[in-house]
């Protein structure tokens, strides 16, 4: 399983979004929110991209600058080859009908003064798709194959629970046959006990639809079952990109280790064994990011050179990216084989920082053996999580 | 329905008092005419007045407020600019002075195939209309600015809708309850300036006739034959009192919360 | 705040400019509409019509025009009436001014006493017969031409019941200055006090009683309920003074449109020689200068107060300051 392995569907390409901040007597702008910062990389047709970081950290930023609900600030991305960055509301037009975007809130999605069926309707009438009859007939296919029962054509959005809210919104992604939905974490806002069900609808219609997902969470738990890989941001940046078995296995940067210990793990047992790593202080405001690697101020392996020199995305095989001076769970063998990705490192990390090689000096990363010590009691630990036991 | 029983009235002959037939109900005025049937009369130019340029007001406004609110930057800057500049004078100064400028017209204006008769019930329905703008226009606004926000807007571009679709079909229905609160309010405001600019004779112009100026009329009259002042003045009070209370009801109807303020 | 304050004048500046620039336009520059029309007479000779052109530099282009009626209205000060050469616009102004603001002080005191007792009463006695009753009595108020009720007024305290005991101290119509006889002042002004001020008692009794009971479900008046403070103490010390905040804000905007020709109405029904009535009487004679100075007079008043009221307000609440 290579990024090459398939035709890319979208590649993000140096991609930056900032939001300016303005102020004082003439608006001028004095800062800017880094949400997306330099990143790199493609989803496949036909696979899941799950995006995964805390809150803040710029996935619904990229989510909508990916679909071009935004215009990115500069980068570019491709769709299907073609680059859409820089189209106009025109040119966009027809690509609308082949991505589509599920938002997080359910409450705020649905227009309150429009009857769900109008609310699905809506994207089959903007492309001039069929006649009355045929939208309305469309419309009911439509709800049903999201579980809804076609009687709730004429209701309010007021009418119903969070969880068939949810339905409408993708019921509504659906209409145009889109071939990537942008799924902004379409379950956070719903019940615990919901959530799952939610999970398998997306599950079951991409198989009826060959659905591309770019699948956003803020933590690693609930995009486990969903994704064939796994992306992590931190403040604006990618920092691990990698096949999503092998990411639960086989965490190379802190952070990602860092969010990995707050899955929940069913297991009484296993819960208390395991370390739970509590990250100190605030996510820093990406206003002012930290130098370096973004990561540091929170980092428990944190050295000089963290704080100096932006680590780039080192690929160590099997699809396996990460930006990290101090990889866990890499043994000497891979760190070896491991080069730098130039295809997906930005263009600000110091292209010489390969892990082994910091800031140029010869010596190796000095990793105190305790830490090594307790990388590997962590690898025992996920490896033995109950479902990989069954 | 204006039966001038018994015949016009000559300078000097004893008024007609109220009496209890159907003709000089509440007397007549001192052209001899039958106040009871000019006050129903004028009460058709007061409510044409009221409700047209409330209605006009409200519609201006809107579209203003949906424009500004939507496209934001210098469109936003610009409607918002000229607003405030409308809000610095006070309305009856404002309406005081377009009326004035219209009036030094005596043939009427032309404008190229325009013409307006300065008699022409229009213009006060257009100057009332153009003054109260603002007041529908800053609520609706803001409005629009956070509704523009909402993700069901966003969901509606990445549709690929057009600007006017997501301004008339998504924004407009969210909006349109605050102006429909307002409505009631406005004509009541718009009947009250109605009177106002007819009573200082530069809003109904003779030979037609509204409550304001019957009012006027009967100002010369006021202890001799109060009847002419006091009765439109009635009509007014009850016209606006029941505006306000269906006003009052319309809000706790369809906005508890909303706390609008709607005078002149 | 520095900024704020150097941001809302320049904002301040700019209306200023363009309120005299909109008035002066639609004043003199409105297609089709001719400002000599009621200066020349009535059937004036086109030589008159050109020389009276001349002599107000009507027959110069209109940026002209504009300086140099904006220059004789606020430098040199000597803009005349066209009707009457005699009647310089900005002293008759001035010496309109004080009849206007006596008017709107003494009803501003009147309809904040009464609208604070009014609405209080009605939230004291919520849930009575009294509390519709006292909004009903407030929505006539509000329902009201003040003009009309003016005249009502003038009916009854001058002529139906002058020479009974209940309003036979009322003076004719007119005014006498404070400065020459403070208490036939107040005489002449007390009857349009009181008909200026029921609208506003109406208003602000509507919305001090919405105010309170607003207040009234906010934790910490629970909480003072709680502690076991007597009914009226809570009403008077927690809930009304937050009410005011409202109430006050309302209040300095009113006060400024009132000030700045709001009360033209008042002073033609009782003949007060205010600002208003000055307008009101260059209207009767379609005389442009005096009504375009009166316009400026009361948008500047208006704009300028609402900018000292921002600024005031941005000091004692930081909040609201943007960024
Ligand atoms: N329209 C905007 N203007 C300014 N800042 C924004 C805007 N949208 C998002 N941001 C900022 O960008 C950062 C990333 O936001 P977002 O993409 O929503 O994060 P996430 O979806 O990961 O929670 C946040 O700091 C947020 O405050
Ligand atoms: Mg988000």
């Amino acid at each position: 399983m290579s990024v090459d392995g398939g035709t890319p569907l979208v590649e993000v390409d140096s991609l930056k979004k900032y939001f300016p901040i303005r102020k004082g007597l003439l608006s001028r702008e004095v800062a800017r929110v880094h949400a997306v910062d330099d990143v790199t990389f493609s989803v496949r047709e036909g696979e899941t991209l799950g995006l995964v970081g805390e809150s803040g950290c710029g996935k619904s930023t990229l989510g909508r600058t990916i679909v071009r609900l935004l215009d990115p600030t500069s980068g570019d991305v491709k769709f299907r080859g073609r680059s859409i960055a820089k189209l106009g509301r025109r040119g966009l037009r027809p690509l609308r009908r082949e991505m589509q975007i599920v938002f997080q809130d359910p409450y705020a999605s649905l227009n309150p003064r429009k009857r769900v069926g109008s609310i699905i309707a809506a994207p089959l009438q903007i492309h001039g798709v069929g006649d009355r009859d045929e939208r309305k007939k469309q419309v009911r296919a439509l709800l049903a194959t999201v579980g809804l029962s076609p009687e709730h054509y004429n209701r309010f959005p007021h009418e119903f629970s969070g969880g068939q809210r949810q339905r409408i919104g993708v019921a509504r992604a659906l209409a145009l046959r889109p071939k990537l939905i942008v799924a902004d974490e379409p379950v956070s806002a719903l019940d615990v006990s919901i959530q799952s069900q939610m999970l398998n609808l997306l599950d079951d219609l991409q198989e009826e639809f060959q659905l591309t997902y770019i699948f956003i969470a803020h933590d690693l738990g609930v995009v486990r079952h969903v994704s064939d890989r796994i992306a992590v941001m931190y403040l604006g940046k990618l920092v691990e990109l990698s096949p999503a078995e092998e990411l639960y296995e086989r965490p190379i940067m802190p952070y990602t280790e860092a969010l990995l210990s707050a899955v929940p793990i069913p297991d009484p047992d296993l819960s208390d064994q395991r370390e739970r790593i509590v990250l100190q202080g605030d996510v820093p405001s990406p206003i002012n990011p930290p130098s370096g690697c973004r990561f540091h101020p929170r980092c428990r392996y944190m050295t000089d050179i963290c704080v100096q020199v932006e680590p780039p995305l080192v690929d160590y095989g099997n699809g396996h990216l990460a930006a990290c001076h101090h990889p866990l769970n890499v043994d000497k063998e891979t760190l070896d084989r491991a080069r730098v990705s130039e295809r997906h490192t930005p263009a600000a990390a110091d292209e010489h920082a390969k892990p082994e090689d910091p800031s140029g000096a010869s010596q190796p990363v000095p990793t105190p053996d305790i830490q090594r010590s307790s990388v590997v009691r962590r690898i025992v630990d996920y490896s033995k999580r109950p479902e990989e036991q069954t | 329905m204006i039966q001038q029983g018994g015949g016009a009235l000559g300078i000097g002959e004893i008024p007609i008092g109220p009496t209890w037939q159907t003709n000089y109900f509440i007397g007549a005025d001192a052209q001899g005419r039958d106040v009871m049937a000019r006050v129903l009369y004028g009460g058709r130019a007061s409510l044409e007045i009221g409700i047209g340029s409330a209605l006009i007001c409200c519609g201006i406004a809107l579209v203003l407020a949906l424009l500004a609110g939507f496209f934001r930057g210098p469109i936003d800057a610009l409607l918002s600019r000229l607003m405030d500049l409308i809000w610095a004078f006070p309305v009856y100064l404002l309406a005081i002075s377009l009326a004035t400028v219209l009036l030094t017209k005596p043939n009427g204006l032309q404008w190229g195939f325009v013409h307006v008769d300065p008699s022409s019930l229009w213009v006060p329905t257009a100057i009332i209309a153009l003054v109260y703008v603002p007041y529908v226009f800053r609520p609706v606004r803001g409005q629009v600015l956070s509704v523009r926000e909402k993700e069901y807007v966003e969901a509606a571009i990445a549709q690929g809708a057009s600007n006017g679709r997501l301004m008339f079909g998504e924004i407009l229905p969210n909006v349109i309850t605050t102006v429909i609160v307002m409505l009631p309010l406005m004509i009541a405001t718009t009947v009250l300036t109605e009177s106002a600019l007819s009573f200082l004779s530069i809003g109904v112009q003779p030979p037609k006739a509204s409550w304001g100026t019957i009012i006027d009329d009967g100002q010369s009259l006021l202890y001799t034959r109060p009847w002419v002042a006091i009765a439109p003045g009635i009509m007014i009070v009850l016209t606006v009192l029941s505006l306000n209370v269906l006003g009052d009801g319309v809000r706790d109807a369809l906005d508890p919360r909303a706390k609008l303020r709607m005078r002149g | 705040m520095a900024v704020f304050i150097v941001r809302r004048s320049i904002g301040l500046i700019a209306v200023l400019f363009a309120i005299t620039v909109l008035t002066f336009l639609i004043f003199f520059a409105t297609p089709g509409v001719d400002p000599t029309r009621a200066l020349a007479g009535r059937n004036p000779t086109p030589e008159t019509v050109a020389a009276i052109k001349h002599q107000f530099g009507l027959d110069r282009s209109l940026p002209v025009q504009y300086l140099l009626m904006m220059k004789r209205l606020f430098i040199s000060r000597d803009l005349v009436s066209y009707g009457n050469q005699a009647l310089k616009v900005v002293p008759a102004i001035t010496s309109a001014a004080p009849v206007t603001f006596s008017l709107v002080l003494g009803a501003a005191v009147i309809w904040v006493v009464f609208a604070i007792l009014t609405g209080v009463l009605a939230v004291i006695l919520k849930g009575t017969i009294f509390d519709p009753l006292l909004m009903i009595l407030a929505l006539i108020g509000i329902s009201m031409p003040v003009f009309w009720l003016g005249e009502v007024a003038n009916l009854v305290t001058q002529d139906r019941l002058h020479n009974t005991f209940l309003f036979h101290w009322v003076p004719p119509l007119g005014y006498t200055p404070l400065t020459s006889n403070p208490w036939q002042w107040f005489l002449h002004l007390v009857i349009p006090w009181i008909t200026l001020s029921v609208l506003y008692i109406g208003f602000y009794a509507r919305v001090l009683r919405a105010n309170l009971l607003d207040v009234e479900n906010e934790d910490y008046v629970r909480t003072a309920r709680a502690k076991g403070l007597s009914e009226r103490r809570v009403l008077l010390k927690h809930m009304l003074r937050t009410s005011l905040i409202t109430f006050v804000s309302l209040f300095g905007l009113d006060f400024g449109v009132l000030v700045g020709g709001g009360a033209l109405l008042t002073e033609v029904v009782f003949g007060l020689p205010g600002v208003g009535k000055l307008t009101y009487d260059s209207l009767v004679k379609l005389d442009l200068p005096v009504i375009m100075a009166t316009v400026i007079y009361g948008a500047f008043f208006i704009t300028i107060a609402n900018a000292l009221v921002d600024i005031v307000y941005a000091r004692l609440d930081p909040r609201i300051r943007p960024a």
